[in-house]
């Protein structure tokens, strides 16, 4: 199935049908059925027997196969090779040394316990659930932080760190049209589909810096500056998402200055709060440095990674405002938003978070299970650094790969080199060059580091 | 210009002028409320003892109390917590969508043997639509929805967020409180060749008022020669008569007079999955290739929304559809659901009846599935929140799944009441004034509350 859904991707090299993209100029969709006749042969049914019924032309027929994800591509790519060296760093799921994917014992606990309750599956409101809400502002906040006292936080459940980012682009679509989100270049992949799909316009600031293989703090400051007075500055609070390059607190304070300038609202994704250092106060600095300066700002968080509850989308979006008065009115119209796109959120991740974060026993033990999990991407990076500088003779400054942070590192590998990578070396990464760390093992660093330095002194 | 305002703002330095300062979101107004949710808010704020909450329709047992069905229980014990592994994330998403085509289109269905069908997981009936109505956007840019008259309020809220204009098609006939046939055909006829309609296949929402399989078969023939999309919203699937299989009927004739229709599915009623948000898109395509075009293309309109469904619902609603000895227990308690809610309805009408009601509740028992349109106006169903504390949508829909033996009989005399008292009352109840009135009247329904209280109430 995946390589037919590849060779059919590949078949039709037309643009994918995204929203730009509609069939412009192709005026003769709806059309379609006029012009073929409706004729239809019909038999008549006896009991099981099937029918032979020419059924009526589909209206969708001039519909193509839309590109396959490239994130998730790599993963369906991987599955198809046979190769017994083959490495998978591609998805952001993290994996142990065995490379086996990973439930924290934690939520094994709070499931079971869940289990053992019995609690009925009604309805939550369409903010979600109130256990949920409280906890997860208090985690990325910190409970004792004056904007929650003050009641100034407008909180609501959303389906992980995608649709939380959904509802902020649709309330910032709905009550300030034409104003640009600024993403980082690069940044993960489907910021921009978000945005495109809710109808925000965006455009992006400069990042990443492949002579250093670091940030572009310059170009990004620059970029900030220039951007219309009132935009959205999308930040990553910690880990950045491909590159694994994160401001430095200097750094951090001075693009507040920028934003606060500019009159920009600072518009952030927390996808591993935990995750990057292993301590879940430590990741929140940024976003409760911006808060502290009493600015309003807009934090998208998920649980996906940290808790390992990626398959029950559970994150939130939180609107942090001037009054507790906006927060209720911002509130609603979040409210608003998500009713007609699906009504009010899944339970069952809404309780395992709040069960484990209000409970200090369980809580206790997510911490430490976090700093394993950061502990073993940190170790990995540590190995993989010294093999490649050990086996590298060249005197390159491999050193990139310890000062990032997180799930991902960018190795600064160009398309050609990352194809090389996989079809030379069997190693599965997306083509922007990034390497998922927690695809990672130890025993694999090696191998890694010989293909990397192959791909990149061999091939331009 | 909200712009103009945003430069006059002052930087803010210290969070402790938090009282004065002007706020980005100055110019965001309060939503309304959703009139279903707020109905239950209102319930729940009520202190009255012997409330009832005739509002969501969500299915209680004749204690009031939600019920976590057997089957999940089951279901529940066989699943391990490998669930949460994202890897086998996509392996049950296909089995659950399998299983849920069969039990719509038919397990022998040669849509689903020949696998002419486009179908992914959705945030239960909500999130199906939605991905349809965005899907609908995307490909038929100018195209209009045709929505019943009346229909479940969310629908609309839905096709208008992805600005998709609606009109309605006559439906419900206020006067029989049956369906207007006749005017059906007739807007069905009058819109434009394919025209994109929404149906609802058994116990429509709000008015439970549903077409014969005769009339079925005209809808069919005539959308065929009209050429119209029929999009169908599965949400009582088993919850009509108590058969799965007959309240599938609909689609099955569609199906055999050989459209191509679009079907959101529901688990959140009948497998009382609510809270974790189970559904399915599926759209009928003419072939395989064209079935994982249009599954590709709805899968990134997902992407965008919410990535991927949450999976616990999922795999829940997975094993009960293939698992042969959960389904039978599933299947029962369906029924027993059903059969619970038909006789509510046959109590409350003779409750009524027996009072010397002067008007006719003969659609209580003809009307099908979890809700009642009961044909009170607004301002007796303000009355019966005020005065008996008994809530119910304005539109005067009731959910039947709240009626329990009881309270149907205080049910019963409070709706007696408020449609014997003051006539006045009826005809203002379209105006502003009409709260003012009815305060007035209250003094003399005085007397009726602590009637209300001395009714036969069996605790």
């Amino acid at each position: 199935m995946a390589s037919s859904v590849l060779s059919l991707a590949s078949a039709t090299p037309s643009a994918s049908l995204s929203f730009h993209g509609i069939h412009k100029g192709k005026s003769n969709l709806g059309g379609i059925n006029k012009e073929k006749t409706n004729t239809f042969i019909k038999a008549k049914s006896f009991g099981r027997t099937s029918m032979v019924v020419a059924s009526i032309v589909s209206r969708f027929e001039g519909i193509t196969m839309a590109p396959p994800d490239p994130i998730l591509g790599v993963s369906e790519a991987f599955k198809a090779d046979n190769h017994e060296l083959k490495l998978n760093l591609g998805v952001g799921a993290y994996r142990t040394e065995e490379l086996q994917p990973y439930v924290l014992d934690v939520v094994k606990k709070a499931d079971k316990l869940l289990l053992e309750k019995g609690e009925n599956r009604e309805y939550l409101p369409i903010e979600g659930l109130a256990a949920f809400n409280k906890v997860t502002a208090e985690l990325l906040f910190g409970a004792d932080n004056p904007v929650i006292k003050q009641q100034r936080v407008a909180t609501v459940q959303g389906l992980s760190g995608t649709g939380s980012l959904r509802l902020a682009a649709a309330l910032i679509e709905r009550y300030f049209r034409g104003a640009k989100v600024l993403i980082s270049s690069p940044t993960w992949g489907n910021h921009k589909n978000i945005f495109n799909d809710a109808r925000v316009p965006w455009s992006e600031y400069r990042y990443y810096d492949p002579k250093t293989v670091g940030l572009d703090f310059e170009g990004m400051i620059a970029d900030i500056k220039a951007a219309p007075k009132g935009s959205f500055i999308l930040l990553h609070g910690c880990a950045h998402n491909p590159t694994g390059i994160d401001p430095t607190p200097e750094q951090w304070e001075i693009i507040a200055d920028v934003i606060q300038e500019k009159n920009h609202v600072p518009f952030f994704d927390i996808a591993y709060q935990g995750f990057a250092s292993g301590s879940l106060d430590a990741d929140a600095a940024s976003v409760r440095m911006f808060v502290a300066r009493g600015m309003e700002v807009i934090a998208a968080q998920s649980y996906s990674k940290n808790l390992g509850l990626y398959a029950e989308r559970i994150g939130a979006i939180n609107v942090v405002c001037s009054s507790p008065e906006a927060a209720a009115r911002v509130k609603s119209q979040l409210k608003r938003i998500a009713r007609p796109m699906y009504s009010n959120p899944p339970v069952h991740g809404a309780r395992i978070v709040a069960d484990i974060v209000g409970d200090s026993t369980l809580f206790n033990e997510w911490n430490a299970e976090m700093e394993m999990m950061a502990g073993r991407i940190k170790n990995v990076r540590h190995k993989l650094f010294d093999s490649l500088s050990s086996k590298d003779k060249s005197g390159k400054d491999w050193s990139f790969v310890l000062k990032q942070i997180g799930m991902f590192s960018f190795t600064g590998l160009n398309k050609a080199q990352c194809d090389n990578m996989t079809n030379k070396w069997h190693v599965y990464m997306t083509k922007d060059g990034r390497i998922s760390l927690a695809g990672l093992s130890l025993a694999k660093c090696e191998y890694l580091a010989d293909a990397i330095i192959d791909s990149y002194h061999n091939v331009s | 210009m909200m712009i103009i305002s945003r430069f006059l703002r002052r930087g803010i330095s210290t969070a402790s002028t938090c009282a004065t300062r002007r706020s980005w979101w100055d110019h965001v107004t309060p939503a309304p409320k959703d009139p279903i949710i707020a109905v239950t808010e209102a319930f729940l704020a009520d202190p009255f003892p012997y409330k009832i909450n005739l509002g969501v329709g969500a299915y209680r047992d004749d204690e009031g109390k939600p019920v976590v069905l057997q089957c999940v229980r089951e279901a529940e014990g066989k699943i391990a917590a490998s669930n949460f592994l994202e890897s086998t994330s996509t392996a049950v998403s296909s089995k659950f969508v399998e299983e849920s085509a069969k039990l719509i289109y038919g397990q022998d269905s040669n849509v689903i043997k020949e696998r002419r069908f486009a179908g992914i997981p959705a945030l239960s009936g909500t999130g199906a639509c939605r991905l349809f109505a965005e899907f609908q956007k995307r490909f038929y840019p100018e195209s209009r929805i045709y929505l019943p008259d009346p229909t479940w309020s969310n629908h609309r809220n839905i096709w208008r967020d992805v600005h998709v204009p609606d009109r309605t098609f006559r439906y419900y006939h206020p006067d029989s409180k049956s369906l207007n046939f006749v005017a059906l055909m007739d807007d069905i006829k009058n819109a434009p060749d394919g025209s994109f309609f929404l149906l609802h296949p058994c116990a429509h929402n709000p008015t439970g008022v549903d077409p014969t399989n005769e009339q079925w078969r005209e809808i069919s023939s005539l959308f065929k020669a009209k050429n119209h999309f029929p999009f169908f919203d599965v949400a009582y699937q088993g919850f009509a008569s108590g058969d799965v299989e007959r309240d599938a009927r609909a689609i099955r004739i569609f199906l055999e007079d050989g459209h191509s229709i679009g079907c959101a599915q529901s688990f959140a009623k009948n497998m009382g999955l609510y809270g974790h948000r189970v559904g399915c898109l599926s759209v009928l395509c003419n072939d395989k290739i064209q079935a994982m075009a249009i599954k590709g293309q709805l899968q990134q309109i997902s992407n965008t929304m919410y990535g991927s469904p949450p999976i616990h619902g999922i795999s829940l609603a997975s094993k009960i559809l293939s698992d042969p000895d959960i389904k039978a227990i599933w299947l029962k308690e369906v029924k027993v659901m059903a059969t619970r809610i038909h006789r509510m309805r046959a109590i409350l009408r003779e409750a009524l009846e027996r009072l010397g009601s002067p008007l006719n509740w003969q659609h209580i028992t003809n009307q099908v599935g979890m809700f009642c349109f009961s044909g009170l106006n607004r301002a007796e169903v303000y009355l019966l929140a005020k005065e008996f504390h008994i809530y119910m949508t304005p539109d005067g829909r009731i959910s039947m799944a709240g009626v329990t033996t009881k309270n149907v009989d205080y049910l019963a005399n409070s709706i007696h009441e408020v449609t014997t008292c003051d006539q006045d009352a009826k005809i203002l109840h379209n105006t502003d004034a009409y709260r003012i009135n009815t305060d007035i009247r209250f003094t003399s329904l005085g007397a009726s509350k602590s009637r209300a209280r001395g009714m036969n109430l069996s605790l």
